[in-house]
């Protein structure tokens, strides 16, 4: 492994997290290797299925457990507070199933970087992210084209109300808009805050324990302060992990209710 | 297969991801993740998702039909509601005319009882004052009768010789009565 050093009051070299720490390959060391964030993926996926499956197998009127009504809360909101509020109470039902899948999905997946000893979050592997985007940004033009016809979608993009000489200069921006920033952002802001969130725990922690260890003098006590500000962050870092997936689902749908919408 | 991969698959230890730019996606976990959100996607959109809809159905049905069953008691309450205080005012409207018919009633009753009081009074009233009449003329002839017989038996012992006969059928005592009724009313009048 290449570890960036730093020298610490103690003389010991403290090794700092890297990106680099972030590839755990388990099987294999190639482009197609098993890695730890697969693993979890797939933990992810039994989790999730196991918990949805068994308590919805007998779903009763009056919720019977809190179970069921955890996990109705969650689709309730996946379905009212996030499909019908944006896409329209018309044409929401159709998409409730991939939105609450994502968001389960992302969701389950980010807070395993709290979750100890998993404290991974998946989604720091830009891969996974990207996966996730290529659907959305595949669904949320077929929508557009199905809807009003490759031509008429085109067209669609196009701002109304825009003077003709700025014509040109909005409809490349909508295009650069649609095509490149929109499943750009989707994905790396995801990515990005899981993977700048753990890197920061895994300094405050890793930082800590080193001047726990090996400081002298008052470092140690510094050590505990880092400690303490580690777990600080890691609550904060729980609230980010909740929040992205609500963003991803948010900004999903709004993109397929643009998409849905007669005007632009 | 792109270049990079190509490059992955040749490295074998020393890693070219491990020190890859941690944008760069790696295939096996792109892969891994379009496969996890297939696979989960299916499982929401053909188990999960209907179930809870189902439900959620279901309980508005329920909630629904608690509302309307609680609107269609509360109106049939209102119904009988409405027919008890129908029922009372007529009940009330029946206990005042009965009242007021009973006070007619008795009025009529007394003012016929006082009739009848009256008729009967003046009846027996009638009645006694033609009883009077009566025994008061019989009493008259009675005494007419006897008063005459009296006076015959009285003159004819004075005279001697029995008259009795003779005289009432030449009616001299009723001519004599009559003298003196007229003669005693003459007397009365004076």
């Amino acid at each position: 492994m290449s570890l960036s050093t730093l020298a610490t009051a103690g003389g010991e070299s403290f090794e700092a997290p890297a990106p680099a720490d972030f590839w755990q390959p388990l099987i294999g060391d190639g482009a197609f290797a098993l890695t730890r964030p697969m693993v979890l993926m797939a933990l992810s996926f039994v989790i999730i299925a196991a918990v949805l499956l068994a308590t919805t197998k007998r779903l009763s009127v009056v919720p019977a457990n809190k179970k069921q009504f955890a996990v109705e809360a969650l689709y309730g909101f996946v379905r009212n507070g996030v499909a019908r509020d944006i896409i329209g109470s018309k044409e929401f039902l159709r998409y409730v199933p991939l939105l609450f899948t994502l968001f389960t999905l992302i969701l389950v997946n980010n807070v395993f970087g709290v979750i100890p000893p998993i404290q991974y979050p998946t989604m720091s592997r830009i891969g996974f992210p990207i996966a996730l985007t290529l659907v959305v940004f595949v669904l949320y033009h077929l929508i557009g084209m199905k809807r009003k016809g490759v031509g008429g979608y085109f067209k669609s993009l196009m701002p109304a109300g825009v003077p003709i000489f700025l014509v040109p200069v909005v409809y490349l921006l909508e295009l650069f808009t649609y095509f490149i920033s929109r499943p750009l952002t989707l994905a790396v802001r995801l990515f990005a805050n899981m993977f700048a969130g753990h890197m920061l725990i895994l300094v405050l922690f890793l930082g800590g324990e080193h001047l726990l260890l090996h400081g002298e003098g008052l470092l140690p006590a510094a050590g505990v302060v880092s400690y303490l500000f580690g777990l600080v962050m890691s609550f904060f870092e729980l609230l980010i992990q909740v929040l992205q997936a609500y963003i991803f689902v948010l900004l999903t749908a709004t993109y397929i209710a643009g998409s849905l919408a007669d005007e632009h | 297969m792109p270049a990079w991969v190509m490059a992955a698959a040749a490295e074998e230890e020393g890693g070219f991801w491990e020190e890859a730019y941690p944008v760069l996606p790696h295939p096996g976990e792109l892969i891994a993740g379009l496969v996890f959100l297939a696979l989960l996607y299916l499982l929401v959109a053909k188990v999960v998702v209907p179930r809870l809809e189902k439900a959620f159905e279901e309980r508005r049905e329920a909630i629904q039909g608690g509302v309307e069953k609680a609107e269609r008691a509360q109106a049939e309450a209102n119904a009988a509601l409405q027919q008890y205080k129908a029922q009372l005012a007529d009940a009330r409207g029946e206990a005042n005319r009965l009242r007021e018919e009973a006070r007619q009633q008795g009025a009529a009753i007394i003012a016929e009882m006082r009739e009848q009081a009256q008729a009967e009074a003046e009846r027996i009233t009638t009645s006694a004052r033609a009883t009077i009449e009566a025994e008061r003329v019989q009493a008259a002839a009675q005494l007419r009768a006897e008063v005459g017989r009296l006076a015959t038996d009285l003159a004819s012992r004075i005279v001697g010789e029995s008259l009795q006969e003779p005289a009432r059928q030449s009616g001299v005592v009723d001519r004599f009565l009559a003298e003196l009724e007229t003669s005693e009313q003459g007397v009365t009048a004076r």
